[in-house]
């Protein structure tokens, strides 16, 4: 129970360093646009999501209405219930609706992800284990670049931006040496992803919407070719 | 802005983004049985993940150079089935090192 706890703890600190560096520049930019540093950690404290919340302060800046913001969360944000859908699915029974409910303020993308790539079904010790250290990181990145912008070099800065993309690339390259399905369903959502960022008018869809399109196509692609057996799944 | 707009902003902000991520999990909480759904969850996360670190991990640095660096040395040591944060860490390592080696040559 305890050793659960402590994997996902363990797991959870390349995420909380990434979120250091994101949340830093979240924090910074705030401060300098004239929220208070209260106000700037309140904000990440409460959503903890990155584009989220970018998009949030540019409109609130631009005094935006309160629709307006709902639907930009909204657009954003959607690919969360993608996630959450297929977490769901691989939760045990000790995760019963409190839990869940506890959990899901902290479903980022990268604790969605590191969860996920956990063989079997994963259990409350692990998942809370898992996202003390991403939300300690994200109020505390947030606090220190509204603080002191320039407490951390822009070299280790840049450094660790890339911490989170290395910790995706440990998650889906070992099961996608292994099967032949998983290969096939991350290379079609990648090259669709660098499709529609480099290509005219496709480059005009957010973020966040491009996510959902390239993982919803490839893994209907995926589940049409390679049905998935129950064994497989554990 | 006043502190009561500035409120209602992060009111509505936290609270859509909080409904996205919780209703799925708690609606769904019984197993789903069509072959294909599962499936196509089972494949979900990878192609996330796939959506997600291209192109982005070329632009995480703020140099090309030292990205793709980064992007290697994460690649190799995943292949490897390095544990997670050893990857992380070392693609930072390598970022890092190297964005030093450019500035000592003068080139960034």
């Amino acid at each position: 129970m305890v050793k659960q706890f402590l994997q996902g703890i363990r797991h959870g600190i390349p995420i909380g360093l990434g979120y250091i560096s994101v949340a830093f520049t979240f924090g910074m930019m705030a401060v300098s646009e004239g929220l208070s540093i209260g106000q700037a950690v309140l904000i990440s404290m409460t959503n903890v999501t990155s584009a989220g919340q970018f998009a949030g302060l540019d409109l609130m800046l631009a005094g935006g209405s309160m629709i307006e913001m709902a639907l930009t969360q909204l657009t954003i944000n959607l690919r969360y219930a993608l996630m959450s859908l297929s977490l769901s699915q691989k939760m045990d029974e000790s995760m019963n609706s409190l839990r869940r409910m506890i959990f899901a303020f902290v479903n980022t993308d990268e604790v969605f992800a590191v969860a996920s790539g956990q063989p079997g079904t994963v259990g409350k010790n692990y998942l809370f284990g898992l996202i003390l250290t991403p939300y300690l990181g994200w109020a505390l990145g947030t606090l220190m670049g509204a603080a002191a912008g320039s407490l951390l070099p822009v070299m280790v800065r840049n450094a660790l931006g890339i911490a989170i993309y290395g910790m995706f690339l440990a998650i889906f390259i070992p099961p996608a040496k292994k099967l032949k399905s998983v290969r096939v369903v991350v290379a079609i959502s990648a090259i669709l992803s660098c499709v529609m960022r480099y290509t005219p008018y496709l480059n005009q869809i957010s973020g966040g919407f491009v996510i959902i399109l390239c993982a919803v196509s490839a893994s209907a692609l995926g589940a049409w070719l390679f049905p998935v057996r129950e064994v497989e799944q554990e | 802005m006043t502190t009561a707009r500035f409120m209602a902003y992060v009111a509505v902000m936290a609270l859509v983004t909080y409904l996205i991520r919780m209703l799925p999990l708690v609606v769904f909480k019984k197993k789903i049985t069509s072959r294909f759904i599962r499936s196509f969850l089972f494949y979900v996360p990878y192609a996330v993940l796939g959506a997600m670190t291209l192109p982005d991990i070329l632009y995480s640095t703020g140099n090309t150079l030292t990205a793709v660096a980064g992007f290697g040395v994460a690649l190799v040591l995943s292949w490897k089935e390095k544990p997670l944060l050893v990857v992380a860490l070392s693609a930072c390592a390598a970022v890092l090192v190297l964005q030093l080696i450019l500035n000592a040559l003068g080139m960034a």
